[in-house]
């Protein structure tokens, strides 16, 4: 029924289709193909763990996907800002959750090294909740995996895409591409040896209480047996560090 | 494989399985990495718990001859904790990522275990005597009073139950900023390296607060950030070369005598991608997620999501071999991508030194050279191997229902599409939960070692 080697992108027939399509088992087009797969990777990027830092591996092939995707878009002729019709299934339940996942985004002073892979959210939070949630509607099928229905992927053009291109979903973008200090550059930024200013540090400490972060200081701060020793050490290390840049300032 | 073909297949039985047996899985216990012993005798594994168990195989038995030595639990000790980075306000998780044995230099053991952070040598030995008759203390470690010794002896070691210790005699920390994924010892047996995301260390074993920086792929701007290291290894003869993959399916051969930091390759394989296969998926699948030296160094496999490749290090611009793992996965890549399985990084391996063609009058039976089988595992508790010479393949299921010791498993297939025949399972079918991504071989006998999501099987050839 399909042919073998062609693309094939997941469509799982999701309600929100346009009246144009209802009824009928649609087909979708390559747009609104590449829109869900542009869509899901974004939510990927944002979905990140509070506590252990994300795999830079995974991230970064999905910020490939998405530039590859955006590219496309671009040299389509398709990337304009279309205002966007309600498309039901306004899942504020999804909005935030995704929030509590991820992490509190560092409002740290601009331009300082800001360490955290999911600063995302604070483009979702406030002001943007509607089409946000529109975003998140449309990439609910992330929630649950459907099997992969065989559909044909067809190189439609792109009269048939009016719909489903979100204002929120360019500003994601603008993001991406680094008009903001909440960007990929944060996705991939790394305290490396340097240290924080004080400011910065303290800050940080502070604002990390609902990740339980006064639970690991607990944990670590005493070593039971001999072969956490090192760790006992390394953690007096950098707690020395930390005593070493309060004492300076 | 199996069955009627030519009396040089091998005829996989199951032989043990280790680990919990309900369904539901502790996420401690999830196995992360085995690795076998340069002599084959001792088996680790290495868990998300942080944990470390070795099992050691049986001394053969004389009258059992039909059947090689079991594994058993020899060690288990906790390699690394859990720790917090404070100036990050994350977590550093404890799990293993990679295991690697030093070669054995007297009675204790050595491996190098690795988290994301922290690589650790551990020494294990046993102790089988303790000395008794003190003059000073009593038995249980008291001191006695002075005054009521009144005569001296020498004290002298008596037998005691065997017991292993596992002490961490190096620390490697505070090198990486990324995760580790790779370590691999140098055939110096002096040196070794640890791979992150983006750069390369080297380290003397000795040494444990200095190494030295060999690859460092971070670009200036980490917004141009496109590419990472998947994994990197040393070239098993040549103590100057290693290699390391890239999540672009590169692989690059670096010679640490052209200059202290190999920025610059000496050699890059790559396939050219196939224009009808392109996708937006392409990258992700061209991924490389583990990369392994033939024992003779001539050739090195890689493995990415949905092949095997072999590649000659005389050959850059293509492998000589490519080997389909579960192309019927193409199809399904959108949904893979979905929930994340295409993200999953399979290992693979060679089979070892066959021992049994050592001996020429069974030369008939078993031809299966050194490197010349390749195994890795796939969903649904499957596993596949490819027999390099007669380009025959089989796939295997790793799952407590076909534990009968000596009875042969059976292979099994994916039926793709169209009309599933019996005995074949459907794509659709596939539990994608039940990865096996990592696999080892006895490095001189047909015994290898499969690791489920928190079990691992032992799989031995049928023995006549």
């Amino acid at each position: 029924m399909f042919v073998r080697g062609l693309k094939r992108k997941c469509f799982d027939g999701e309600e929100d289709i346009e009246g144009t399509l209802a009824g009928i088992k649609a087909i979708p087009s390559y747009n609104l193909q590449r829109q869900s797969l542009l869509d899901m990777s974004l939510v990927k990027l944002q979905l990140c763990h509070m506590l252990v830092e994300p795999n830079l591996c995974r991230s970064v092939l999905i910020a490939n996907t998405v530039r590859q995707i955006q590219e496309e878009m671009t040299q389509d002729g398709t990337w304009q800002m279309i205002n966007t019709q309600s498309t039901g299934q306004a899942s504020l339940d999804r909005l935030v959750s995704t929030d509590i996942l991820c992490r509190s985004s560092r409002e740290q002073a601009e331009g300082k090294h800001v360490p955290g892979y999911g600063t995302f959210n604070k483009d979702f939070e406030g002001g943007q909740g509607q089409d946000s949630s529109e975003t998140m509607s449309t990439a609910s099928s992330v929630q649950a995996p459907r099997n992969l229905q065989s559909n044909m992927w067809e190189m439609e053009n792109s009269q048939e895409s009016k719909g489903n291109f979100q204002k929120s979903l360019d500003q994601i973008f603008e993001t991406l591409e680094n008009k903001s200090p909440n960007s990929v550059e944060d996705l991939f930024s790394e305290v490396d040896n340097s240290y924080y200013d004080l400011d910065t540090m303290l800050t940080g400490m502070m604002s990390n209480t609902k990740m339980g972060h006064c639970d690991g200081l607990e944990t670590f701060s005493s070593p039971t047996n001999t072969t956490s020793n090192s760790n006992c050490k390394s953690d007096l290390n950098e707690l020395d560090h930390i005593v070493e840049i309060l004492v300076e300032s | 494989f199996v069955g009627a073909g030519g009396g040089n297949d091998i005829q996989w039985c199951f032989s043990q399985v280790k680990g919990a047996v309900d369904d539901d899985v502790a996420e401690a216990d999830i196995i992360s990495t085995v690795e076998f012993n340069h002599s084959g005798e001792l088996l680790a594994t290495g868990d998300k718990g942080g944990r470390v168990v070795i099992f050691q195989q049986e001394q053969e038995n004389k009258t059992q001859s039909h059947s090689r030595g079991e594994y058993n639990v020899y060690s288990t000790f906790q390699s690394h904790e859990p720790e917090f980075d404070y100036l990050k306000s994350l977590e550093i998780e404890e799990k293993i990522n990679k295991i690697r044995w030093l070669p054995q230099k007297n009675a204790a053991q050595f491996l190098l275990s690795t988290n994301d952070k922290t690589i650790k040598l551990w020494k294990i030995s046993e102790r089988d005597k303790r000395p008794e008759g003190y003059n000073l203390k009593e038995e249980d470690g008291r001191y006695r009073d002075p005054t009521t010794v009144t005569t001296l002896r020498v004290p002298v070691f008596r037998p005691m139950d065997l017991m292993v210790e596992a002490s961490p005699r190096r620390i490697f920390a505070n090198a990486h900023t990324y995760h580790i994924n790779s370590i691999s010892i140098n055939s110096d047996y002096e040196t070794y390296l640890s791979a992150d995301d983006l750069r390369i260390n080297l380290w003397h074993l000795e040494i444990t607060d200095r190494s030295f920086n060999i690859v460092d792929i971070k670009p200036a701007n980490m917004e141009e950030l496109t590419e990472v290291i998947t994994a990197a290894e040393f070239h098993p003869n040549s103590c100057s070369t290693f290699v390391y993959s890239s999540s672009k399916g590169t692989i690059r051969l670096c010679d640490m005598r052209a200059s202290a930091l190999c920025d610059r390759h000496s050699k890059l394989f790559e396939e050219p991608e196939d224009p009808s296969n392109r996708s937006f998926f392409s990258e992700i699948i061209s991924s490389i997620s583990d990369v392994k030296f033939s024992h003779s160094g001539r050739y090195m496999m890689t493995r990415d999501y949905l092949s095997v490749k072999i590649w000659d290090l005389n050959m850059e611009n293509r492998p000589v071999e490519t080997y389909q793992v579960h192309e019927y996965l193409r199809s399904k890549l959108c949904s893979l991508y979905e929930n994340d399985c295409i993200f999953d990084k399979f290992e693979c391996c060679w089979n070892g030194l066959d021992r049994q063609a050592a001996f020429p009058t069974d030369v008939l039976l078993c031809s299966s050279p050194s490197c010349s089988i390749v195994m890795t595992g796939s969903y649904n508790n499957f596993f596949r191997m490819f027999d390099r010479n007669t380009k025959r393949d089989v796939t295997l299921e790793a799952s407590r229902e076909n534990n009968k010791p000596r009875t042969v498993l059976k292979p099994r297939k994916v039926c793709a599409s169209g009309k599933r025949k019996k005995d074949e399972i459907s794509v659709d079918s596939l539990d994608f939960n039940k990865k096996i991504l990592h696999t080892a071989w006895h490095p001189k006998e047909n015994i290898i070692a499969v690791a489920t999501t928190n079990n691992l099987y032992i799989f031995q050839d049928k023995m006549n």
